[in-house]
């Protein structure tokens, strides 16, 4: 079957992110009759353009106020693979919603309106990008028709953005001109651009790459629960790194539980190995008691290429509750299938997520949408790996009163 | 791992966290090709043998083809088959002449007894983001209030595969490990694995069903395709959506957003 890509589209309120989607899905002829239909229907005209922002702004109070609340996946195909498009919300107030969709993509759309240019949320989306780890970063100046096409308009954006991401350790994979509602440079180039040299916004896509966790790295295998079938334990869950054979020594993690897997389990039978992403069930022999192994121990390598084993460390975080975090605040903390009790026992330093402004050192307290650098201390010892290495265990959200208001990654 | 390995791992792996927090789920089984794609991927979450019981919500307008099918496999797969059906509202008359008040009545309140009665605070449900732009608004794991409201305009973050844990006193959570497939995966993998579905979808006479649920409110599509060969050539070379044929997606343009608001699934 085909490749399969996820990618998010981000930027400030009204850059066009919604038109910009529906124009894609209308190009490439990905929208079905009845559903232009109603576009059409919806529509006021506007320079005889159906308004395409309608095909992704589905809630009514989205299409009265004309904007996006909520983030949303669409679907569609070009010649050579499948594309899954998050839409992101721009309003400050909806960042988890465009957290929510970002942090399920392996690449992203960053729009810029050539008339306005960088704006607040610019430039947070820019840096929440960076922070959850998407390094496949493409830059739209879009509205190109309301700067008359203008070149040296592009030369600047193209300027700013760019030392911009260099900030913090990005590079766009490249920077291109379109006007969604027009229609120029998204499918095709078109003779108002013609002094623009590079792929069209359609062509750039298949330059992305597909990200997924690999069978190259270490194993790392968190268990999810613990099946009890004809007398037998069965430790399910899903490899998150890594290659699982039978037979294999593998050490469960933070209770260092020494094992043997025995048997790897699915519904058909048994398998011989499990590559990352695949969820299976385990039967091991252990040294100790079997019943040490449950819900929250990691699998890993016997001898070398072990997680980290933690409960104290520094960790990137973003805030998104309108309830601040206060220092010495109690909550949850999960990372793969671990869950524990934690505080934040210092706050290093408080950003501005927009303009990086340092609001504070030695924190007293984090608001929504800040970022942090902090410590963590845990309840009890968590097995934590480098995002960059292996996301699955680099990454975690903070939970009080069981909804999840923060999240970050350790290096 | 190929596309359709990516999407079984990944629905799995949600039925399983699903489980560990809810003990006291239900998946909900309307006997269409999606639900019965979820109880396969139920099967392979659960190795075989599935622990938790199945929900079918009986408007008592259901095709016959249908009960049949429940029937059949419910006891060759082993299922707690529960089925609720709310027989006040279909004792006083309610019927599918009063669309969006006959679904509301007859399917949510349905399913708000069902779930009043069996003390279920999460359900498995078989929705596609691709299905309707509502649905592609969804969570996999998202909150349901006492009165079964929605609220879509404050959903809780959803990031790296950590779900809402915990529902609420009264509350229910709705857990959707099929939405990131799209109609057509649902068809590669039932011909993937072999996964039997009701004769509904074939062809017959030049048409067949997209779509199934209530006989009134179901229309059928010209269609020639009666082998699952077919069907997928057909839905690579078609743009229709698949849910034009139904009429509760089409009353007015948010039907849709106000059902779901209500509870529908």
């Amino acid at each position: 079957m085909r490749e399969n890509l996820h990618f998010v589209v981000v930027g400030h309120v009204d850059h066009g992110k919604s038109t910009l989607i529906g124009r894609l899905l209308y190009d490439t002829n990905s929208l079905p009759p009845d559903k232009m239909e109603e576009v059409r229907k919806m529509s006021k005209e506007y320079q005889g353009q159906p308004e395409f922002a309608f095909v992704m702004d589905h809630l009514e109070e989205e299409r009265n106020q004309r904007i996006t609340i909520d983030t949303a996946q669409i679907f569609f195909s070009t010649d050579s693979r499948d594309y899954v498009i998050i839409d992101a919300p721009g309003h400050k107030q909806f960042l988890k919603n465009m957290i929510t969709g970002a942090s399920q993509a392996e690449a992203a759309l960053l729009l810029i309106d050539a008339q306005e240019g960088l704006r607040e949320q610019t430039h947070r989306h820019a840096y929440m990008l960076s922070l959850l780890g998407l390094r496949q970063i493409v830059v739209i100046v879009n509205k190109m028709d309301l700067v008359g096409y203008d070149q040296q308009r592009y030369n600047e954006i193209r300027e700013q953005i760019t030392k911009r991401l260099a900030e913090f350790s990005l590079e766009p994979m490249m920077v291109i001109p379109i006007s969604a509602r027009m229609g120029d440079n998204v499918a095709q180039l078109g003779e108002n651009l013609s002094w623009y040299k590079g792929d069209t916004l359609l062509g750039s896509l298949d330059k992305l790459r597909c990200i997924r966790q690999g069978n190259e790295g270490p194993v790392r295998f968190p268990v999810q629960d613990v099946y009890e079938m004809d007398g037998q334990d069965i430790l399910v869950g899903r490899v998150a790194s890594g290659v699982l054979h039978k037979g294999d020594q593998v050490l469960f993690r933070p209770s260092d539980t020494a094992a043997v897997i025995e048997q790897i389990k699915v519904l058909d039978g048994e398998l011989d190995s499990a590559d990352a992403g695949k969820s299976i069930g385990l039967v091991v022999k252990s040294d100790k008691n079997g019943k040490t192994i449950k819900r929250g121990q990691v699998a890993c390598p016997s001898t070398d290429n072990q997680p980290r084993v933690l409960s104290d460390f520094s960790a990137s975080v973003f805030w998104m509750s309108e309830q601040p975090l206060k220092l010495g605040d109690k909550l949850d903390l999960k990372c793969a299938t671990q869950q524990v009790p934690c505080k934040i026992s210092k706050i290093t330093n408080r950003l501005d997520s927009s303009s990086l402004d340092l609001l504070a050192e030695d924190a007293q307290e984090l608001c929504d949408t800040e970022v942090a650098q902090l410590t963590i201390e845990t309840e009890q010892p968590i097995c934590l790996d480098a995002h960059e290495s292996i996301a699955e265990l680099g990454q975690f959200v903070l939970m009080r009163n069981n909804d999840t208001i923060g999240g970050g990654v350790v290096h | 791992m190929d596309r359709l390995d990516e999407l079984e791992n990944q629905s799995i792996y949600i039925i399983r966290e699903a489980y560990y927090h809810y003990r006291n789920l239900a998946l909900l089984w309307s006997v269409g090709k999606d639900s019965t794609t979820l109880v396969w991927l139920c099967r392979k979450a659960f190795l075989g043998k599935i622990p938790i019981p199945a929900l079918h919500i009986d408007t008592g307008y259901k095709f016959p083809e249908m009960y049949k099918f429940r029937d059949e496999y419910g006891k060759k797969w082993g299922l707690k088959v529960v089925v609720a059906r709310n027989e006040e509202a279909i004792a006083a008359g309610m019927g599918p002449t009063k669309k969006l008040e006959c679904c509301n009545a007859l399917k949510t309140e349905g399913l708000k007894k069902a779930i009043a009665q069996h003390h279920f605070s999460a359900l498995l449900l078989g929705i596609r983001r691709d299905e309707h732009g509502i649905r592609a608004k969804e969570r996999y794991f998202s909150p349901r209030n006492q009165e079964f409201k929605w609220n879509y305009q404050d959903q809780p973050p959803e990031l790296w595969d950590q779900y809402k844990s915990q529902a609420e006193e009264g509350t229910h959570i709705r857990v959707h490990p099929l939405l990131h497939w799209t109609e057509k995966d649902i068809w590669y993998y039932i011909r993937r694995e072999n996964i039997p579905i009701t004769d509904l979808y074939f062809a017959k006479n030049g048409k067949r069903y997209r779509s199934i649920g209530c006989v009134p409110c179901c229309s059928p599509v010209n269609s020639d395709a009666d082998t699952i060969d077919k069907i997928i050539e057909e839905l690579e070379s078609t743009n229709t959506s698949e849910r034009a044929g139904r009429a509760q997606d089409k009353e007015d343009t948010y039907t849709m957003q106000k059902l779901r608001a209500l509870g529908y699934m």
